[in-house]
Order: C-alpha cells, then structure tokens, then sequence
C-alpha cells in the first residue's frame, strides 16, 4: 500500500492488500442448507403464484422452493434452469425487490417476501457446483445459426438452439464470452470468477462454437452470416454511450463508467487507479456500481448526482441504500452544467433541477471537487451496419432475430436479455422446423 | 431419468401418485385438472347405491390443527360420499376415462351390508372402463352411524363377505380400503386377503374432535351449536399409517398382499417411504386440498432424483425394501451403544437440548458458563431427545460407539448382538445360542 484514500488525483494501490479481498468478496454469500430450508419453508407454494408472473423468464419459482424445501435442490435447479439457462446469474444480479419479490404475498402482506434470489443462487450452486449439466441435445437438424454477441441474450439463445438440434457459431468481438456478465456488473455480485465458470458450464450441452475477436460489421458482415447460415441473432448489447454534452467534458479524468468498470472486471483489483474525490453522474445500475467500486477501491469521498428525484431514480431503493451503505453520497435533482479543471478536472459544476413547463429547469449551482468523474447516463446502440444510430432493433426481420439489450422494448436487465434469447430460438426453432 | 411407471395388481400408471377418494376425486372437472397436473390415477370420490344422493352439511364441515406459520398439520372432516346422482358419476367417469386412458381411474363404492346392493352397483360401473373399484369401510362418521363404512370395517367378518361378493360380480380388480379405527390392523387385512381382495389400501381417516370452541363450548367444526367427531387426515396422521402399512406388510398371514399407501403424503419422500413399507402406490388426499393438484410436480421430480441417486430403475425396486428391517423391540440388538454430539460450530446456544435432557431425561447435557452445551458421555443414554429438540437439523448428531470401545455410562466395553430375549434380566429368557 503506496498511497492512501487521501492521496491526491487518480491513483491505484490506496489500501491494504487484505482490504480488496475482502471489499471486492461476495456481497451476499450462499445460504446453507438450514438456512436454505428455513427461508423455503416460508413460501406459501401460492397458486398462479405472482411471483412467477413477475419473473421475465417464469421460472416457475412455488416449484422450485417446494423442491428445495423436500431436500431435492438439484431438481430445483433443473426447475430454473429449464426457464432460465443463466439462472446462476440471475440469483445473483436481479434486482429481485424490483421483480419477483416485489410481489410475493408475503411482501406484500408482512414487508418481508420469501428470499426467492437466494434460494435461486442456492439451488443452482447446488447444481453447479457438481459439474452437472442438466440437459442434452436432440437430434441433429443439420441446421446452422449464427449468435452475434456473447451475452446473456446471445448464450441463451444460442443453449437453447443447441438443446433443439441445431448447430450454433458465437461470434464475439471482445477476447471473452460473457457480455456485461463479465465486463459489467458489479464485482461483489459475481466474484470468483462465476461468470466465466457458468459460460463454461452452460457449453457443456454442445454444439456450439465460440469464436471470439470477431466483430460483426468489422470482420464479417450481416450479407455473409445470412448467406452461411439459416438465421441469425443479434445480441449485441449497447455498445455506445451518452454524452454529457457539457464542457469540459473531454479533460483527462472523465471517464464513461462502462469503461472503468470493464477494466476493474479484468484486472488485480490493487492495480485499478481510482480519483481521491469521485464525481458519478446518473442514476442507474451502472451509476451506483462505478460509485460503490470506487469507494471500495478506496477514493476518499464518492459523490452521485443524479438530475431528478429519489423516486425517478432506475437504480432500486434496494441498491442506493447498498450505495449509501458502502459511504456513497447520493444527491438528487441537480444536473451537470460544466466540468472544471485545465490540465485534468479539478470539480463539476451543477445546478439544482426542478420540474417547469418545458420540461426540467436549472437553478441554484454549486460545485464539487473531482479529480475523477465518471459518465453513466445510459447507453446506446452503435451498430451501424444494422440500424440507424440510436434506434433500437426490432426483434424479427427476415431470417435475423435480436434479443437483450439490443433489441427495441423490455428492461435492460439481464434476466430480460436471456428471456429474449431464449424466446429468440425457440421462434426461430419454429421458423427453421416449418 | 428412472421410469416411474407402476403396475399396481395389474393396473398401470405413469407414476404412483394416485388422488384418494375425497373431494379432488368428486367432478369430471376435478379430475381432468388433476390428470393434466400429471396425476397417475385416480380413486374417484365414494359412490353409493342408485336413487337419491345423501346430503352433507350446509355449514363447515372441517376443522384444522396448524404448526407454526399457520402450515397445516391436520385435517378433519365431516363429508359424507359424493352427494351427486349416480349416473351423473358414472357419465363423467367414463368421459374422463375414454381421455385418459393411460391414467388409472378406480371407482370407490359404499352400499348397505347386502348382496343385491353390492350387485346392482357393481352392474352399473360395466361400461364406464374403469381399471378397478375400491370398498370403502372406513369412513367413521355419519355413513357408520348408517351401518356402511367404519361400521363395515371394524367387522372383519362383514370385511370378508363383502369381499366375497364383490369378487364374484364383478371382473375388475378389488382393493379393499380399510379403517384405522381399529386395535389390529392385520386383522381386517387377514379378513380381506381372505375375502379374495386383489389388494388393500390404507388408511382411512381417524376419528377425531380438532378443537372445542371456549365460546360456544362446542367443537369444531360447529354446525348450529353442535359439533360431531369427524376424520382426522394430513401430514399428522403419516406415523399412524406408516406402521399400519408396515403390520400388513411383514406379517406372515398378509405378507405380499399388495397394498396402496395413505395417510398424510405430503411430499416425494413421505411417498418414497410408504413404498419402501411395503406399498406398492400411494394416495394423497390432504395434501392436495391444501397446496392444489401441482404438488404431484414436485412428488415426481423428487422421487425420480431419489431413484437415480440409489440406481434404482422401476419404482418395484424400491417397493418393500424396508420391510426385512421392521421388527419386534425384543429383537432389537441392547449392544449397540451411541453417545449424542454437539457440534459447536452448528450450536446456537439455545438451551433446549438442556432443559429436555435436565428436566426430562437423563441429565446428561453440561451448560458452560458461556452458553457453552456438551454432552456427558458417562450419562447419555442415547435417548435421541435433545436431536428431537434441537432447532438446528444436524445439530446434535448420533455417533456409534465402536465394537470393544469402553462406554462410560456403564463401563463396559461395546459388545456382540445380544437382544431382549436372551438378556439376564428377562425372567423369560431362552439361553444364548
Ligand atoms: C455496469 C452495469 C451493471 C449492471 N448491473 C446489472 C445488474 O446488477 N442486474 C441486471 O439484471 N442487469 C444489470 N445490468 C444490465 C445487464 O448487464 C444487461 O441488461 C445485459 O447484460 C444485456 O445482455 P445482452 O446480451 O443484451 O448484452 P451484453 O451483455 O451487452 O452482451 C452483448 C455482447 O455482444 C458483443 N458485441 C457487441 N457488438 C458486437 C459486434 N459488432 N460483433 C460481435 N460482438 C459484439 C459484446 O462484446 C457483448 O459481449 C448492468 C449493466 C451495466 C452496464
Ligand atoms: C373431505 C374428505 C372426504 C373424504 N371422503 C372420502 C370418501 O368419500 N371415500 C373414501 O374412501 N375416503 C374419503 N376420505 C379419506 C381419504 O381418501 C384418505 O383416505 C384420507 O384423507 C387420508 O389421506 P390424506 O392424509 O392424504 O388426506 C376423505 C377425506 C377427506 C379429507
Ligand atoms: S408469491 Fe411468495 S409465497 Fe407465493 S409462491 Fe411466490 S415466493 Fe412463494
Ligand atoms: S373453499 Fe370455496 S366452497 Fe369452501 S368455504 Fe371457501 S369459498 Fe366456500
Ligand atoms: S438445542 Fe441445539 S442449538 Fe440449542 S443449545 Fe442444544 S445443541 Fe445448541
């Protein structure tokens, strides 16, 4: 440990080395198996449960529990993940206070819902953890489909043709499968290198090939994939990010928060220079996780700006009170007017926002100190060989499907993505088999 | 994945989780629900003889008993057999039937005590294709008081005749369903084995009061102030008729009779058990009623996962592999020493493992000034209490004491298989071979 929290500017190695293990460990560690019977023993096993209604992929969740409940947890498992192929992810990553135990009876009755994540994460380690892969591959069709994209939308998509016979090529553009599974969420979420091992796992069906450093639109083109392949689905993510579109905004210190959470994914957490004070700008998941790491990799202060109120905010109750938790300061209503500094930012401008008739309006400024700012005010599509910028794709023209985050309607979420991966195959199943 | 295809006395179901005769088995459109949930067969709701229907309370007709967050533990029930008309049954029967052929629907019957009653119904089911009847003699309220039912059942001779006469006119295969409200079940068992039955099922329900109202002074369920004993159902009565399968299955007169398990299945395992008891299919009723016809989901993934685990294939392996290990207390070997064990790690300092073994048992539990519990192996008798008690599973666990090791209760060194019946205390006992 060179430097310290209070060390000026951005800099890496600012605590002990004990203190990135344990700040970068699981933030919600497995359930053990009594805990695991105490929390499935809640479940009232509801019928046209609303938890499984809420679930994008509707794993059948009663069922599950009930499983884990009568001691079968890998039966469990093979309940989830015959829904949701990722759903070792997903226990970990979804927001559930936002999806299925938002609803549950017993949140809505009690304040308290059934732990339907964690009882998720417990059966798939269970499953997971015995090297087992629960399904096989039907006979060959001789079929082949392209998947451009490897991630979340893309592999189930991608499992899901294989489990039907087909034979599937991933291309990836980046050297790792995964998607934001591996360069994006959180790293507390997904330590120990969970999201490699579960591509890993999920590959054990067969039939599929990955082919990373391949760039749609750079390597090989869509005419080329229509022409070798019988369909193709587009599960490219969003690659582009909002501008701020304030001055300033180009000094050296500001940073989309997609880039640096990619590098922190990747690398010796000691080694990741961070800002002493660090400015955060939005009000997402990708906001409060550049927020949180920075204070975990030890800045000094972390400061989240986001231009509406508490309520408007994507990122759930849930996740800003984690945010707040870690030492976050989280300040509603103020939008970013410029950033400071000559050589390098030195602090960020805001004013204070409230609604008015054409929309928000600025008031009052005020200024933080910043020598790192992170840009996180969503993302968008870059695929120019494919749409329009901007616009979203639609989820089927021709013989090209696309699925997740990529593709127009439904939350950014990953749960989302693997439902319409999964939805994505079986559509083109159908189409191929007709 | 392990076939859970079962052949019960000749008919076949895809798997063995058959719906008992009671409310889930009473309408066409029951059934069918239960057959799409994935039910392997049916028993369908009692019929009695042709003309008008018996008629059942208009007031509640259950009481319950409740574990802690409200989870249902027992049930009681005052229904009498279908109040629906006859031929309306049998019409549904055999549309239900012609859809689901694969599936096994058997028809249960309760007439008065005479031939031509037995007769008559028995002509009328001819053309619904049903795959077998069941008698019921064991409801214990209102039908007994009109001499069917647990009337019939507690009378081993009226068990045999009936039988008998059932046997004779009719093709299909009879199961004999038998009451538990009796001192010796193998009795009424012997009586149907002797009657021709091709099997018998159990159990019935248990006569029962559930609660008494403080208010009213009547129990429950009340209909306008009066209450009347009813049958008791649900996961609290599984002990009672897991031994009553168990008496039948290992007794020399019955043994081999085949026999469909009931009472409190609630789960694959509570169904694993009653097959490894000898049954060679289950019924479920309460469980059922409780959580709805998508509980046979879970029953048949678990006992799949439990098959393959045990590299059984067909659920006839697993059928009676318990029932060599049932025996009588005095075979029980006295030589077989274990000492209770506390792991600590899994401790959480509660105490009731103390108070159990202190108050009630054999004082063998150390309290530690830091809430710390340990077991004195010179005073633990092996009671099994404080595991009983303990709210942690594994807790406290049972460790055998190896053969030649010194137990420090009694100071003496563990021992061959001796048991009770050569034992020096028994005034009775036959010299050791
Ligand atoms: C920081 C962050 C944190 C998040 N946290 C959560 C969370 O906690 N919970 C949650 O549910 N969701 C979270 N999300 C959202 C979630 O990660 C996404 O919704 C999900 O990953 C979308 O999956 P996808 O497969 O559509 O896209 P992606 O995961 O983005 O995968 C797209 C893949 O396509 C590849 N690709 C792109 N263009 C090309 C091309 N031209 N050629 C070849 N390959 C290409 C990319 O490299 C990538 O591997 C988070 C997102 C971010 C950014
Ligand atoms: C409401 C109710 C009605 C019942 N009616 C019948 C019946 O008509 N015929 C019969 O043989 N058994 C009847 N039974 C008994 C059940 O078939 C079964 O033997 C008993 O409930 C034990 O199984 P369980 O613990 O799974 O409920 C009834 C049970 C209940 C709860
Ligand atoms: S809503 Fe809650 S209690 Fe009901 S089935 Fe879902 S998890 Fe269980
Ligand atoms: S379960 Fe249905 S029929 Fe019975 S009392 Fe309730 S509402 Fe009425
Ligand atoms: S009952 Fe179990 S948990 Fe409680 S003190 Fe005893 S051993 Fe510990």
């Amino acid at each position: 440990m060179s430097n310290s929290p209070l060390t000026p500017g951005v800099v890496a190695d600012r605590l002990p080395p004990a203190a990135y293990a344990e700040n970068f460990s699981d933030v919600q560690p497995v359930l053990d198996r009594h805990e695991a019977r105490v929390a499935a023993d809640r479940c009232y096993f509801c019928h046209d449960a609303p938890c499984m209604t809420a679930c994008p992929t509707s794993i059948d969740i009663p069922l599950f529990i009930r499983q884990i409940a009568t001691g079968t947890p890998d039966a469990a498992a093979k309940t989830i993940f015959a829904q949701n192929i990722l759903g070792g992810m997903c226990a970990r990553v979804c927001p559930t206070e936002q999806l299925c135990e938002e609803v549950c009876v017993r949140e809505v009755a009690e304040g308290k819902p059934v732990e339907i994540g964690r009882l998720q994460r417990f059966a798939t380690d269970t499953l997971m953890g015995k090297g087992v892969h629960p399904f096989t591959r039907a006979a060959a069709t001789g079929k082949r489909v392209a998947v451009v994209g490897a991630g979340p939308a893309g592999l189930a998509c991608a499992h899901r043709l294989a489990m039907r016979g087909h034979d599937v090529v991933v291309f990836e553009r980046r050297a790792k499968p995964g998607g934001l599974n591996e360069y994006g969420i959180a790293t507390y979420k997904t330590p120990e290198n969970f999201a490699a091992r579960e591509v890993e796992w999920l590959l054990k069906i067969g039939g599929i090939t990955v082919k990373t450093g391949v760039e749609l639109g750079r390597d090989v083109t869509l005419d080329q994939l229509q022409a070798d392949y019988d369909a193709v689905f587009l599960g490219i993510g969003l690659a582009g990010v909002n501008a701020l579109r304030a001055v300033g905004e180009d000094l050296a210190g500001v940073r989309n928060a997609v880039d640096f959470i990619a590098e922190l994914r990747q690398s010796d957490k000691a080694q990741v220079a961070v800002g002493r004070d660090v400015v955060v700008i939005g009000g997402g998941m990708t906001a409060v996780d550049a927020a949180v790491q920075s204070k975990l990799l030890g800045a000094n202060s972390v400061t989240m700006v986001y231009r509406r109120g508490k309520d408007k905010m994507s990122a759930s109750v849930y996740e800003q009170d984690h945010a707040t938790g870690a030492g976050v300061r989280i300040i509603y209503g103020a939008a970013p007017v410029k950033v400071l500094g000559s050589a390098a930012v030195e602090g960020v401008e805001f004013a204070y926002t409230h609604d008015g008739p054409n929309g928000l309006e600025m008031g009052e400024t005020f200024t933080l100190k910043a020598d790192q700012v992170f840009k996180a005010i969503g993302q968008t599509l870059t695929a120019a060989p494919i749409a329009k910028d901007g616009a979203k794709l639609v989820k089927q023209q021709g013989k090209i499907w696309a699925g997740g985050d990529c593709a127009a309607g439904g939350e950014d979420l990953t749960v989302t993505a693997v439902a319409e991966g999964r939805d994505a195959a079986e559509a083109i199943h159908a189409s191929l088999m007709a | 994945m392990a076939n859970l295809t079962t052949n019960f006395i000749g008919i076949k179901s895809p798997n063995p989780f058959w719906l008992a005769s009671a409310p889930p088995t009473d309408k066409e459109v029951n059934v069918r629900r239960a057959f799409e949930a994935g039910w392997g067969g049916v028993v369908w709701k009692t019929l009695g003889s042709e003309g008008p229907p018996v008629v059942n309370v208009n007031g509640p007709r259950y009481g319950a008993i409740w574990g802690a967050d409200r989870r249902l533990l027992g049930l009681n029930n005052i229904e009498l057999i279908t109040d629906r008309p006859l031929e309306v049954n049998l019409r549904e029967i055999k549309a239900v039937k012609r859809d689901y052929k694969d599936r096994a629907m058997i028809i249960s019957l309760m007439v008065p005590c005479d031939e031509d009653s037995w007769r008559d119904i028995l002509g009328h089911l001819e053309d619904t294709e049903a795959d077998g009847v069941e008698l019921n003699f064991g409801c214990p309220h209102g039908m007994a008081e009109r001499g069917m039912g647990g009337a019939v059942g507690q009378v081993p001779e009226y068990i045999e005749m009936v039988t008998r006469w059932c046997k004779k006119h009719t093709r299909m295969p009879v199961i004999v369903k038998l009451t538990p409200n009796i001192t010796d079940i193998r009795k009424p068992a012997e009586a149907a084995k002797r009657g021709g039955a091709d099997a018998v099922s159990l159990i019935n329900t248990i006569n029962s009061i559930t609660s008494v109202n403080l208010d009213s002074f009547a129990p429950e369920p009340t209909i306008d102030g009066k209450g009347t004993h009813g049958g008791y159902c649900g996961p609290a009565v599984k002990p009672i008729a897991l031994n009553m399968v168990a008496e039948i299955a290992r007794s020399r007169e019955t043994h081999g009779l085949p026999i469909s398990g009931i009472g409190g299945i609630t789960t694959w395992r509570d169904a694993a058990e009653f097959m490894a008891l000898g049954a060679g299919n289950v019924q479920v009723c309460t469980a059922a009623m409780t959580y709805g016809f998508k509980i046979v989901q879970e029953m048949i993934s678990g006992l799949s996962e439990y098959m393959d685990e045990k590299g059984m294939t067909n659920t006839s392996e697993l059928v009676g592999r318990a029932v060599p290990n049932v025996t009588d207390w005095q075979f029980l070997n006295l030589n077989y020493v274990t000492k209770a064990h506390i792991s600590q790690d899994d401790c959480i300092k509660c105490g009731r493992c103390y108070a159990a073994c202190e108050d009630t048992s054999h004082q063998a539990i150390a309290m530690g000034p830091d809430r710390t519990f340990t077991v004195k192996d010179d005073e633990c008798v092996a009671c099994n209490l404080c595991v009983n008690v303990c709210p942690v599973e594994n807790c406290i666990t049972m460790v055998e004491l190896p053969k030649g090791a010194i137990d420090e209760r009694t100071g003496r060194p563990v021992s061959d298989y001796a048991n009770w019946t050569t034992h020096p205390n028994n005034p009775t006992a036959t010299a050791a071979e």
